[in-house]
């Protein structure tokens, strides 16, 4: 077969084409084996989850929120335009918008719901991040990395759980009458900079330690079961075979990794 | 060619310093911004993008439409926009700018702006369109320079420029679709999950942007030697017409959907927009008034008699450039955080820092589609001599 | 050649002008100085040698942050065996505790301006 200069470029083209489109594929069938691995235990063998029990979850008490944003230094703006939280408590209607009636009873109705990032097998914040500075460990935690975020907002905007904060002002800052916006700092972590978004991690300085995170670990009623799903005989999952739990808005396919007990 | 823009009249340079201060402006503003933090602005954790993401928007839609006039003439051979295709692709330059200056104004961490090209993320629409924009607008400096350059020595354009003619416009599609897909394919924003969107974004881009150049047209031929053509003026108004419907067709079919499925997460954006929800309704007069000049631009538009008067079409194409502003350049960014994903309602105001940092941009968007007129014409003044 | 004299002042005013820098430190008697910096540890050896340390540790740095926030590998093998946690303010500022005397020396002297302790906090200083 003989080759002209015009037929080699026409198939090199062709063949860098081919090239360029494989990540592309990659990044799409990615989305539908995650899928597929998580129903059968996936490589890896972590998979870390939460059971928040909102039966035992005490009106007015705000332990595990006050632990979490002591840990990681989280700012108190004093208002709500530049607020940023990690975690939080949010009334049974605003965190289960589909699961509202009338006549919800069991004492939820208006009741607070613990919230915070749901570390989803299928995260849209991971999936419009333009730089990778938000990203899902192996392990499950979706993971923001300070250094490299831009400060688009998109992850904000995709999130469909308002779990993310963004940092509209210096956090290290003070009001006007001097009063710092982070109250005490914990030099075992780091703040975080004007411009960047930030949300919960699982505590993943903690998990490195072997501890538990903060909010698990300050609640005094159990309220709130931390582990790994790949583990038969763990904590967790005693506690969601044991028990009928729901997540937040199922209906996206985000799959969420915070269960509730209702 | 640039040396053309360093000659003028009063008028020009004084134009031109008015602009420069304006754009002054704007950059004190930022100065602040950029030692402040973004909470300069009005945005807020429930509503975090406003009026640059908006601006942002608005104006690859403005860029896009520079194929209106560079379709019917390449593809169709439509000579009467010969002598306009030029204004189009200076008037998609400046565009363009202005859409990478509000997304850089945007940015809480600009000065790392470029890990997106250091991290290139396949799977962001974001990082796509970066590439989208970037190649427009290498295109279309390409483009108008070298057919302008060509005009001037009276001859025919190079050869190599006709291939990225014909690229220019499937790529025009691309950067208003791609742009579109930045919202469209979020899974918790009711207000913008509709495979409409991308659709809607391309017929008000292209009812807003030949309006603009109708408007531009008209100054040209007020204030210089060279005259654009009635014929390319009354095509461009028919262009203008046909997109306005179309697209407040699209905007009729999004409201049927959403209001006869009655699913909350859509229907409470509309709600809110077109009648205020638990008591907060600041976008109501604004979306109203959006209506009001839509259907309004549409009476005088439709009608042959008051489209072909030239004085009534240029306010024709003033009102319907505001009413898509207001549709496109400001609701649609900001409705789709009211309510929030937690379903509050939290309402957003452009703070005045935030609306100089506005008015900055626009007047460098001005001030570049200035100077870049000021060539085009005068050379265009130099063959007719 | 046109305008000959207006472009050699010109050029004149414009080389003036960007050697500023060297004639106003020459005119104010403050010529290059050396950075001295302070080392108040009792550990006699860092993590890489000295030389190494004094070149890369920026790089080093850079290492670290995406090993621990990236990859979850938190654990350092210096070059002598021995294991180290990969922390700025844990494991370099235990050693290198003054900050004012260490760090800000050569970064002043070279006007850099890392943005590590935008976020990263410094453990109170010791005094000397």
């Amino acid at each position: 077969m003989k080759i002209d200069r015009r037929d080699f470029l026409k198939i090199g083209g062709l063949g860098a084409l081919g090239i360029a489109a494989k990540p592309v594929i990659n990044v799409l069938s990615k989305g539908e084996s995650a899928e597929a691995s998580h129903g059968g235990g996936a490589v890896g063998g972590k998979r870390l989850a939460m059971v928040v029990d909102l039966k035992k979850c005490k009106e007015g008490c705000t332990d595990c929120i006050d632990a979490c944003h002591k840990a990681h230094n989280v700012p108190d703006f004093h208002n709500p335009k530049d607020e940023v939280k990690w975690l939080w408590n949010e009334p049974y209607e605003k965190a289960f918008p589909e699961q509202e009636h009338e006549w919800v009873g069991g004492g939820m109705k208006g009741g607070p719901v613990m919230v915070l990032c749901n570390h989803c097998d299928n995260p849209p914040c991971v999936r419009v991040c333009p730089t990778k500075a938000t990203f899902r460990r192996e392990d499950g935690i979706v993971m923001m990395d300070y250094h490299r975020c831009i400060g688009c907002r998109f992850c904000m905007a995709a999130c469909p759980y308002g779990s993310r904060s963004f940092n509209w002002r210096n956090p290290r800052g003070c009001d006007a009458s001097g009063n710092t916006f982070i109250e005490k700092q914990n030099p075992g972590f780091p703040t975080r900079t004007t411009g960047v978004v930030e949300k919960c991690n699982f505590c993943a300085e903690r998990l490195a330690k072997g501890l538990i995170p903060a909010c698990a670990e300050a609640c005094k009623e159990n309220a709130i079961v931390f582990g790994d799903l790949e583990e038969a005989d763990s904590e967790v999952r005693e506690v969601l075979h044991s028990n009928y739990t729901i997540r937040r808005k199922p209906g996206l396919g985000t799959r969420p990794q915070i269960y509730y007990i209702v | 060619m640039i040396e053309k823009a360093l000659v003028g009249s009063k008028k020009y340079w004084g134009l031109l310093i008015v602009l420069l201060a304006i754009m002054g402006v704007g950059g004190i503003c930022y100065l602040f911004q950029w030692n402040y933090g973004l909470g300069i602005t009005g945005m807020s954790r429930d509503v975090s993008w406003g009026l640059y993401i908006a601006q942002f928007t608005f104006l690859v839609g403005v860029a896009a439409s520079a194929v209106m006039v560079v379709l019917p003439y390449y593809l169709h051979n439509y000579k009467a926009f010969g002598r306009i295709t030029i204004l189009g692709e200076f008037v998609a330059v400046p565009s363009v700018i202005m859409c990478l200056a509000f997304i850089i104004a945007d940015l809480g961490q600009p000065t790392r702006a470029l890990n997106i090209v250091f991290h290139p993320t396949l799977n962001s629409i974001l990082f796509w369109d970066m590439i989208v924009l970037n190649g427009y607008l290498l295109l279309n400096i390409l483009i108008g320079w070298n057919v302008l350059a060509s005009e001037r020595k009276s001859v025919p354009p190079p050869r190599w420029l006709k291939p990225l003619i014909y690229l220019s416009i499937p790529w025009a599609v691309s950067i208003h679709t791609v742009t579109a897909f930045i919202y469209a394919g979020l899974p918790g924003r009711g207000f913008w999950l509709t495979a409409i969107m991308a659709p809607r974004f391309l017929a008000s881009a292209f009812a807003a942007g030949p309006a603009l150049l109708i408007l531009l047209a008209l100054v040209v031929r007020k204030f210089t030697k060279f005259d654009p053509g009635k014929d390319a003026i009354q095509t461009l108004g028919k262009i203008v017409t046909y997109a306005m419907s179309v697209s407040v067709f699209f905007v009729l079919l999004e409201l049927f959907t959403v209001f006869y499925s009655q699913i909350p997460e859509h229907m409470h954006h509309f709600d809110y927009i077109f009648a205020g929800l638990e008591g907060h309704g600041k976008l109501v007069p604004w979306m109203w008034s959006s209506v009001v000049l839509a259907v309004l631009a549409l009476i005088l538009l439709l009608n042959p008699a008051t489209r072909k008067n030239e004085n009534i079409l240029a306010i024709a194409c003033v009102i319907v450039f505001f009413s898509l502003w207001i549709e496109k350049g400001f609701v649609l960014v900001v409705a789709g955080f009211i309510p929030s994903s937690l379903g509050k309602v939290f309402e957003y105001s452009p703070t005045v820092p935030e609306i100089l940092i506005t008015l900055g941009i626009w007047a460098m968007g001005f001030f570049i589609l200035t100077i870049l007129y000021k060539m085009a014409i005068m050379v265009k003044e130099e063959i007719a001599s | 050649m046109y305008n000959g004299g207006k472009i050699f002042a010109g050029l004149i005013v414009f080389i003036c002008l960007i050697t500023f820098p060297v004639w106003y430190n020459v005119v104010r008697g403050k010529a290059a100085y050396r950075p001295e910096l302070k080392i108040v540890t009792e550990e006699k050896e860092c993590v890489e040698s000295s030389e190494y340390m004094r070149n890369e540790h920026m790089h080093l740095l850079d290492d670290w942050r995406n090993s621990v926030v990236r990859e979850n590998k938190r654990t350092y093998t210096a070059y002598d065996g021995k294991e180290h946690e990969m922390s700025l303010s844990n494991t370099c500022l235990k050693c290198h505790s003054n900050k004012a005397d260490f760090c800000d020396q050569c970064h002043n002297y070279l006007e850099v301006t890392p943005t590590c302790w935008d976020c990263h906090v410094i453990p109170e200083e010791k005094k000397l």
